[in-house]
């Protein structure tokens, strides 16, 4: 082990403990409206070789199944605009703003 | 009939600086937001640089919710275990009429859209704009959410951000490119103010405003940290493409900055208090869409006038003053009557004379050039390395020229002088 790679294990156990995704992205705040604002169809996704969306979108919303396919939540959603622009598949999403007054509510940004 | 003179869509930045000349030029405003309140759906790196309100509002920073004042500003560019910085600090950043300050945008778009109520335009929260209203191929309005929500306008301004669904509605944008476009990530982490003051060598309300070369896990863009009252703001800005063409996803890279040796120091012990994300229209001039179609206008983001060059990464400033231009255009039109793109063409010529366009032009080649491979990935190594040797003693070995260092560590990274040099001059007509 070089002095580097003890100073890197220190630091991610000792002042950087595993925080999970959803520790994370549970400190913003979403006022989550009954309609889904995105849409993704998953029939499209699933002969889509390159699935851009999955390491982009910075909520992590796409998530890849078992099967193929790919799960999406649009709860937490940043209301972006990542996944759109670089999806080059017509058709596998369907992308509007929530309804007024809904989703995302920034406070420290 | 119309139900209002003029539309504005959208209460960032552009938008309220819009409406607020609007109103106080006497006419009926209506401001649109799809968020609860002003500044609820904007996230940015976090300096504004509030000059141009000089005329709009004599000594904003009377009552402006700013978090620090920038008086300290460095550029960095980091390896994955080399750092070289330039500092540069200012007292007078710290005095009236200021530089740049840290803000959080729920606090600065909210207060920028209470002056514009202030001068009598009417705020509509919570409500979204789907769609243009058309007749006889010239914009008559916007459909919102609302039920019978249809306002009608004699000009309607689009201030609704970089995905500008109004501006793309209106036929005024070319093709949409994901390589014109960054998103940016960011933590906002919670420290004590003492902390900050002590580990950035600043008092009171002084601020420090750090832009990153590298850092970005290899992936094309930039990071930043920045000091807010009791806050940092940490994060990276990263190329659509580049970024969905790897493995590590975003938080990833932030965990990654947080963890460099030259970082760590200044970041350890902060809670994440908020994660956001928002796109950067980034390519500037070579992205704008037609500005002016009849009966609207569209201004900021929504018109990709963001600066982003690298050492420079403004748009809040762009928006403020594009929007103030198109409020003024739009009062200049609507008293001649004449609301069609003919009558609304005193925006683009106010754009073409100020720094709006200005800029843009100088700096064309800038966000090209600064988001490069060979300036991502070649040239922090190479310059790293250089300054690594220069300072770096090896007795009982003599000191070596400089020119040496460079030209060993140019060649050992694979960079052609010739590439060298055309970057060179890219980079002396964009910034010189
Ligand atoms: C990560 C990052 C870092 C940045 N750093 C800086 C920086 O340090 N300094 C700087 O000056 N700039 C910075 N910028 C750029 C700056 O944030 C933007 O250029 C600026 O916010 C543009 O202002 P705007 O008014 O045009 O658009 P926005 O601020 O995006 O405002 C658009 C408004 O319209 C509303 N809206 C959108 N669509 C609709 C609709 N259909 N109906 C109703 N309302 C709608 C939105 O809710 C929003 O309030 C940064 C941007 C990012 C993403
Ligand atoms: S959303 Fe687009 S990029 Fe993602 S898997 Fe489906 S088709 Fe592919
Ligand atoms: S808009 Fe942004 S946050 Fe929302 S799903 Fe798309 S990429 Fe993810």
């Amino acid at each position: 082990m070089t002095w580097k790679d003890v100073v890197e294990t220190t630091r991610e156990t000792e002042q950087w403990p595993e925080r999970s995704f959803e520790d994370l992205i549970g400190s913003t705040r979403f006022d989550v409206h009954e309609r889904a604002h995105i849409v993704v169809d998953d029939t499209v996704c699933r002969d889509c070789p390159s699935r851009e969306c999955i390491v982009a979108c910075p909520a992590k919303l796409f998530v890849p199944t078992s099967d193929g396919g790919i799960l999406f939540n649009y709860e937490q959603c940043f209301e972006c605009g990542t996944c759109y622009l670089v999806c080059n598949n017509e058709g596998a999403i369907t992308w509007t703003y929530p309804e007024g007054g809904h989703g995302v509510v920034f406070k420290l940004t | 009939m119309a139900d209002v003179d003029v539309v504005v869509v959208g209460a960032g930045p552009a938008g309220s600086t819009a409406a607020t000349v609007l109103a106080r030029a006497g006419h009926s405003v209506i401001l649109l937001e799809r968020g609860p309140f002003p500044g609820s759906k904007n996230m940015y790196g976090g300096v504004v640089y509030p000059r141009i309100l000089d005329q709009l509002h004599p000594e904003w920073w009377e009552d402006a919710p700013i978090q620090r004042w920038v008086t300290r500003r460095s550029t960095m560019v980091l390896t994955d275990d080399q750092a070289l910085t330039v500092d540069f600090r200012s007292e007078k950043w710290g005095r009236p009429p200021y530089n740049g300050a840290t803000a959080f945008r729920p606090d600065w778009d909210s207060w920028l859209a209470s002056k514009a109520q202030a001068a009598g335009a009417t705020l509509v929260c919570s409500t979204t704009a789907t769609g243009l209203l058309r007749e006889r191929g010239r914009v008559v309005g916007v459909t919102t959410d609302r039920p019978e929500g249809d306002l009608r306008a004699d000009v309607v301004i689009a201030c609704d951000g970089v995905n500008s669904f109004l501006a793309k509605d209106a036929g005024l944008y070319g093709e949409v490119d994901a390589a014109n476009y960054t998103v940016g990530v960011k933590e906002t982490l919670g420290l004590p103010k003492e902390v900050i003051d002590e580990r950035f060598a600043v008092r009171g309300r002084e601020g420090v405003d750090i832009e990153i070369l590298g850092g970005t896990g290899g992936v094309n863009g930039g990071a930043f940290l920045y000091t807010n009252f009791d806050t940092l703001a940490v994060g990276c800005v990263l190329k659509l493409p580049a970024l969905a063409a790897q493995e590590l996803r975003p938080e990833a890279i932030i965990a990654g900055l947080k963890r460099h040796p030259a970082i760590a120091p200044l970041v350890e012990g902060g809670d994440v208090a908020e994660y956001s994300a928002h796109v950067i229209p980034e390519a500037g001039l070579a992205m704008m869409p037609k500005m002016t179609g009849d009966g609207i206008l569209v201004a900021g983001d929504a018109a990709a006038m963001c600066l982003a060059a690298g050492i420079w990464l403004e748009g809040v400033n762009f928006a403020m003053a594009s929007g103030i231009y198109a409020g003024e255009a739009a009062a200049e039109a609507l008293a001649a009557g004449d609301p069609s793109a003919a009558g609304l063409a005193g925006y683009e010529r106010r754009l073409e004379d100020t720094f709006v366009l200005r800029d843009h032009r100088k700096l064309r080649r800038a966000p090209g050039l600064v988001l490069s491979d060979r300036v991502q990935h070649l040239y922090p190594e190479m310059i790293a390395n250089t300054v690594e040797r220069m300072f770096r003693v090896d007795n009982p070995a003599p000191k070596p020229g400089l020119r040496a260092i460079f030209n060993s560590e140019r060649k050992r990274a694979g960079i052609k002088l010739a590439d060298l040099a055309r970057d060179a001059r890219d980079g002396l007509r964009s910034f010189g």
